[in-house]
């Protein structure tokens, strides 16, 4: 999918240097919106719509911190926001340009206003927990029926994780959502910046990484949907989305989504425009069509993520709305955990913790 | 003054793209990682002036030199990388020799033909090429298909993802590289030389010892140094086709850029690795011009 929107990109890209039509460059994640809306907006606005991705809240950051990106609507997820916006990366909003801005759920709002007071550089898109998918008939095969799969032990006991391995186990390439994570294993604060607590991830995750097949933060929604790796640390909506293309390719492969009981990680991705967009009128153009009640619906419909509008929910399907791993019982809000940025020189500890446990040294 | 002009065209060169280009990185590798835009302090802020330069000066230190020093990952990637190279260039010696000879040998039509044989994967995009060897290497791969089709493994073999499929890689790319320097020094070996070795009671192998092999010399090294060069500092194979383990300093450095977001510190790696490339061009750039007098 990704590769044809490449392909799709790169066409419409060829189409507008012909045309030299008004255009607006969006920079999402992959496998995060139904593509149907791109068109739809196209069609709506007349405005040629340029539609790359990325699967690295990293790799955008320094796209954002570089300049000049080029791109007029972009998705980083609360905590890089919040970097972002005080390196002076992201322009504020034209409220006054957005008409559907009402449709926004409070709820959300008031939980991302921690990264972007009052919100205003950006407004929420889709927000998500990191969690475990599993294939079930594998993971059962490998460690029983009462294996634990809606815990944090499951990837964290090497005892777990040998067992596992043959089966093939991908995690998150994303050190600040895997790390709080161990930290979380081991009952210490997730969001914890003090690089003695941070150093204490370290063995938990040099003592599974032997048995990961692959860090990588995309590659695992087809890995799982076609039964080649049992289990996954990832995004609770990508889980889901494989756990659809397994059901739609009726392989018998069932894949299941838990957040962990232990504590997951809730995230809030974005939508904001980098200060030096091209075309910022035709981004709040754009933000203004995904806030609309039935395009966000339709985008969760499609994606499985759980998004911050509060209007689009009388249009979400049952299985959408209804799921809660997707969107969370009161009761399960109250596990999740959010996480701040960390400082410069907390950061390097924590990227250098990271290369260690990936490379082996 | 015409003379003057015609020579500083190289200089020219030399200074817009290698020498300006490395002051910035070298200059990047001496600040600090900062949240902003460009993402490291300080910035050199000539609207100031003087108190600009010289703020900017003394806010310089060897800081990331350092702390390349205490961690043992870059030394480790340094030599990992120098060890890929190395084996990778004496590989594609010993596969590019024995096609050159072959090249050097065939019937004068033939040669065209065999020259653009060896030219003609350039025709294709590099990153394409690579991709093909991943469906090649993979578990459900042609090579694993085949082997096993017909016989000779009852297990697919794991060679995508490990340090087999990064030297195959290498090979392959810098294969050409290693094939046209030899090829052009064994070309212009004058054929006489070996029937009045073989004359003189030479048999064929002493006389390819004592006579070709010293004459391809030339091409040897150029090629050997053609490979070595840039699979040094090579990148996209090793992430394609290499696994997490796969230690090269390319990737640390692309992972510093890009995922650590550390600016200065990925300067510091990349002046490091060009101080140590610089060696073996040095060394090359003696060896030519020794040829040269020699010749002379």
């Amino acid at each position: 999918m990704k590769k044809t929107w490449l392909l799709m990109s790169a066409a419409l890209a060829m189409g507008v240097t012909t045309a030299q039509a008004e255009e607006v460059r969006v920079y999402n994640w992959s496998d995060y919106i139904d593509e149907e809306l791109l068109t739809k907006f196209e069609e709506e606005t007349g405005i040629d719509l340029i539609y790359d991705v990325f699967d690295s809240n990293e790799v955008l950051e320094t796209k954002m911190l570089a300049g000049g990106s080029g791109y007029d609507v972009v998705v980083p997820s609360g905590t890089f926001l919040q970097r972002q916006i005080t390196a002076g990366a992201f322009q504020p909003l034209d409220i006054a340009k957005l008409s559907n801005h009402g449709n926004m759920w409070d709820v959300i709002a008031s939980r991302t206003a921690k990264y972007d007071p009052e919100n205003a550089y950006s407004i929420n898109y889709m927000w998500g927990t990191t969690g475990i998918g599993v294939n079930m008939g594998k993971v059962t095969e490998a460690l029983g029926e009462d294996a634990p799969i809606d815990s944090l032990a499951l990837i964290f006991d090497p005892a777990n994780m040998e067992k596992l391995a043959s089966c093939g186990v991908h995690i998150l390439d994303a050190p600040a959502e895997i790390i709080p994570a161990a930290l979380a294993y081991l009952g210490e604060d997730p969001d914890s910046h003090d690089p003695d607590v941070i150093a204490k991830a370290e063995p938990i995750l040099t003592a599974i990484a032997p048995y990961v097949q692959k860090f990588h933060s995309s590659e695992y929604i087809n890995a799982l949907a076609n039964g080649d790796i049992c289990v996954a640390v990832g995004w609770s909506g990508d889980v889901l989305q494989a756990r659809d293309r397994a059901v739609e390719a009726d392989n018998g492969v069932e894949i299941a989504y838990n957040a962990a009981k232990e504590g997951s990680l809730m995230w809030f991705d974005q939508m904001a425009i980098p200060a030096d967009a091209p075309n910022p009128d035709a981004a709040h153009k754009f933000l203004n069509f995904i806030m609309d009640e039935h395009n966000m619906a339709a985008a969760s419909n499609y994606v499985y993520y759980a998004n911050g509008n509060k209007a689009s929910q009388a249009h979400l399907e049952e299985d959408v709305i209804g799921d809660p791993a997707i969107y969370p019982t009161e009761e399960a809000l109250g596990t999740l955990y959010t996480t701040t940025p960390y400082p410069a020189k907390v950061q390097r500890v924590v990227t250098r913790l990271w290369t260690k446990v990936k490379s082996g040294t | 003054m015409k003379r003057f002009g015609l020579i500083s065209v190289p200089y020219f060169w030399l200074l817009a793209l290698f020498l300006v280009p490395f002051l910035i990185v070298l200059k990047i590798s001496l600040s600090d990682t900062a949240l902003a835009i460009p993402p490291y302090t300080p910035t050199l802020d000539l609207s100031q002036g003087w108190a600009g330069f010289t703020e900017w000066w003394s806010g310089l230190d060897m800081e990331n030199f350092t702390w390349l020093t205490q961690d043992d990952l870059y030394w480790k990637a340094y030599l990992s990388s120098l060890k890929i190279a190395t084996i990778s260039t004496i590989l594609a010696l010993l596969v590019g020799f024995p096609i050159a000879y072959g090249m050097s040998r065939a019937p004068d039509d033939w040669r065209p033909t065999l020259m653009m044989l060896i030219i003609l994967p350039f025709w294709t995009s590099f990153l394409i090429r690579v991709y093909a060897w991943k469906a090649i290497l993979s578990q459900e791969g042609l090579l694993n298909q085949f082997l096993m089709n017909i016989g000779l493994i009852g297990e697919p073999l794991t060679i995508l993802n490990t340090n087999t499929a990064v030297y195959i890689g290498i090979v392959y790319t810098y294969l050409p590289f290693m094939v046209l320097p030899i090829y052009s020094a064994l070309e212009r070996l004058d054929e006489s030389l070996l029937e009045a070795a073989e004359d003189l009671g030479c048999s064929r192998m002493t006389a390819f010892w004592l006579v070709t092999l010293p004459l391809a010399k030339q091409g040897i090294i150029a090629g050997s140094f053609l490979v070595f060069i840039p699979a040094m500092g090579e990148f996209v194979i090793p992430s394609l086709l290499g696994g997490s383990k796969t230690l090269m300093i390319g990737k640390v450095l692309w992972e510093e850029f890009f995922s650590n977001r550390d600016w200065p510190v990925a300067s510091a790696v990349a002046v490091i690795l060009l101080l140590i490339l610089i060696i073996p061009i040095v060394l090359f750039q003696r060896n030519e011009e020794k040829q040269r007098e020699a010749g002379k």
